[in-house]
């Protein structure tokens, strides 16, 4: 009982007393230099309805999306391998070594690694491949690229348990009742570790949805996402009812789509 | 016959710079329950691994009633297995776990219908079919792992240590039904025990295997009552192992002379000669236990150093007077009142017969 009560404290204290604070804001008006005069107003969510805002959120999805399906198939192999392997506390700690560093710094190596003047275009132009440079950066799939990279431990760590907990048995009655490997892998593997797999989609696809450095960072003018908008008005715009409205829409896409996404896949499990 | 011989050839497997199997060669005949018995790491389950093609060998063959099967990987191959943990897929019911080879062969459901269900009568777990394994008990868990590797019509059905995680009731129960099945759906078993108690209670044959190699292959009649080395003497049953010198030898018996014991006859079952150093083996059930020495058989004075009551048996250690402590089994059979009951630190003679004490090695002088 202590346990709970402490748990729901810490849940009233961090969680949901932000997102009242945030969900009353966005229905507050603005005033010219931040903060909200307190009467009520639809203002913040009218400039949602512009187009451009509508082609921010999509972008916003769709990245997230992509870059979560290439972050767990890439995490499934080599949770895989881990859990297989003799040296798996080892890999293990490599695999959670980049967050030691300061993800703000490996962001700015991913930009020392693909810039103009970064290592793979200097190495181009050693061999003579290229004269000036190929633009790497500020687009779209430098923020996937990004995004993937910098989440695949948050999806290596849950499929890795429930791959290491599965017992190894199991694959080779599949094949010994008759399958192939392939066969063995969709038909037994992926539906005894589904609870891993959804752990690691969800671990990946919120933090993507709600991205802010990686795509401010290297993704450009065409490439801002969601997050960066809220930012930006929040701070240079000083809108913050605006700020409020776009995150509550934010907060409540993900949250229906985390809703469906698992309540589906539970059924499958079911069936 | 539904089933298929088997036929090993001279496999051998190394894991590293461990020689699991070592130039293993055996045969094993339609629709017979054939056993591997050998204590842990004697590589029996990996010469059952080989025959499953879940593992390949560095060299050998196997054969399925003739033909090679060495190159025919795991799916395709005409055998099925019961594994030791049973491998049941946890995230499908009982029902679905037998269905799985059927559906992957493309079956109407109706025909799946039909044929699960009569594995799941055969097994005894119809009013069970919608559960998962998670809520079965162990035995229930056993029969399902059994009705799911018959389900592909192995003609040859692997059992890989099948009873050892169930309880010691359990498994004498489970010993029986597998010995019916096995009667009822007439294909060739082939069981890996470590036990060998299980492996002489149900098999046609029985090969016995050490350090990857077999020792000694025959019925459990054979096994038991002429082992071929100290090895099998010693991990078959309980024995009584003698060290001794051969003195004189006729046609049929020999007489030796043991330090500790004394000289007395043995059956002469190899080729032996005066001053041969042998090894004998006397099995403690075969020794008569009395107050007096008995006429014609080989007789030695003792005292009873330790007694144990079994309820159906009583076991002594009786020390020789010459100092070699010998066990013996002794079978309550007869009526309570018929003799005298033999307790600890009772003088007594043991004895027995020359055909039951066997030369299992023989050091030439």
């Amino acid at each position: 009982m202590k346990y709970v009560s402490g748990y729901t404290l810490w849940l009233v204290i961090f969680f949901v007393i932000p997102l009242i604070i945030i969900l009353s804001f966005s229905f507050l008006e603005k005033t010219p230099y931040g903060g909200v005069n307190f009467s009520f107003s639809l203002e913040g969510y009218k400039s949602l309805l512009t187009i451009g805002y509508l082609k921010v959120f999509w972008r916003t999805v769709w990245i997230s999306i992509i870059s979560t399906l290439i972050t767990v198939l890439l995490a499934l192999p080599a949770a895989y391998y881990i859990a297989k392997s003799k040296f798996k506390n080892l890999l293990l700690i490599l695999v959670v070594i980049p967050f030691w560093t300061n993800s703000l710094i490996r962001i700015y190596a991913w930009i020392f690694v693909l810039g103009n003047n970064g290592i793979i275009n200097q190495f181009l132009r050693f061999i003579g491949l290229i004269d000036s440079h190929i633009q790497f950066l500020y687009n779209p799939w430098a923020v996937i690229l990004v995004l993937v990279y910098t989440y695949l431990p948050y999806a290596i760590i849950p499929l890795y348990a429930s791959i290491e907990r599965l017992d190894n048995s199991i694959f080779e009655a599949a094949l010994d009742l008759g399958c192939s490997k392939r066969k063995a892998f969709f038909k037994v593997l992926i539906p005894n570790i589904k609870t891993g797999l959804i752990t690691s989609i969800i671990f990946v696809l919120i933090p993507a949805m709600g991205s802010y450095a990686i795509p401010d960072l290297v993704g450009g003018v065409n490439s801002k996402m969601i997050g960066n908008e809220i930012a930006r008005q929040l701070t240079t715009a000083k809108n913050w009812p605006a700020a409020s409205a776009i995150s509550s829409v934010l907060t409540l896409i993900t949250l229906l789509g985390v809703i469906l996404f698992v309540r589906n896949s539970k059924k499958e499990v079911l069936n | 016959m539904l089933g298929s011989n088997v036929e090993i050839k001279n496999i051998s497997k190394f894991f590293g710079d461990f020689q699991a199997l070592d130039n293993v060669s055996l045969q094993v005949k339609k629709g017979e329950f054939f056993s591997l018995l050998g204590p842990s790491g004697c590589g029996k389950t990996t010469l059952l691994r080989i025959i499953a093609g879940l593992e390949q060998p560095d060299s050998g063959d196997v054969l399925f009633d003739n033909k090679s099967v060495i190159n025919i990987p795991a799916n395709k191959r005409e055998v099925n297995t019961i594994f030791q943990n049973y491998a049941l897929f946890p995230h499908l019911t009982v029902f679905e776990n037998v269905a799985f080879s059927l559906r992957l062969k493309k079956i109407s459901e109706t025909e799946i219908k039909e044929r699960v269900g009569k594995l799941l009568y055969l097994v005894r777990l119809e009013e069970h079919k919608n559960k998962k394994p998670s809520q079965l008990s162990g035995g229930q868990r056993q029969r399902v792992a059994i009705a799911r590797a018959l389900a592909n019509e192995p003609k040859v059905l692997l059992l890989d240590e099948p009873v050892s995680a169930l309880d010691a009731k359990l498994r004498q129960e489970l010993l029986v039904e597998l010995d019916n099945l096995h009667d009822q759906v007439g294909i060739t078993f082939i069981y890996v025990t470590h036990d060998q108690a299980e492996a002489i209670s149900v098999s046609d044959h029985v090969a016995v295997m050490n350090n990857g190699k077999i020792v000694q292959t025959g019925t459990p009649y054979e096994i038991y009552e002429s082992p071929a080395n100290n090895f099998v003497a010693t991990f078959i049953g309980e024995t009584n192992l003698m060290k001794a010198e051969v003195r004189e030898t006729n046609e049929e018996f020999v007489r030796v002379f043991a330090k500790g014991i004394g000289e007395f006859e043995c059956y002469k079952d190899k080729e032996v000669k005066k001053g041969d150093k042998i090894l004998l083996t006397l099995r403690p059930e075969k020794i008569k236990i009395s107050s007096k020495p008995l006429e014609g058989l080989n007789s030695f004075h003792g005292i009873v150093e330790e007694e144990i009551y079994m309820g159906y048996q009583t076991k002594y250690f009786v020390k020789l007077d010459e100092g070699y402590i010998l066990k013996i089994y002794k079978q309550h059979v007869n009526y309570l009142l018929d003799e005298k009951i033999i307790h600890w630190k009772d003088e007594v003679f043991v004895s027995w017969n020359p055909n039951d004490s066997f030369i299992i090695e023989v050091e030439e002088n």
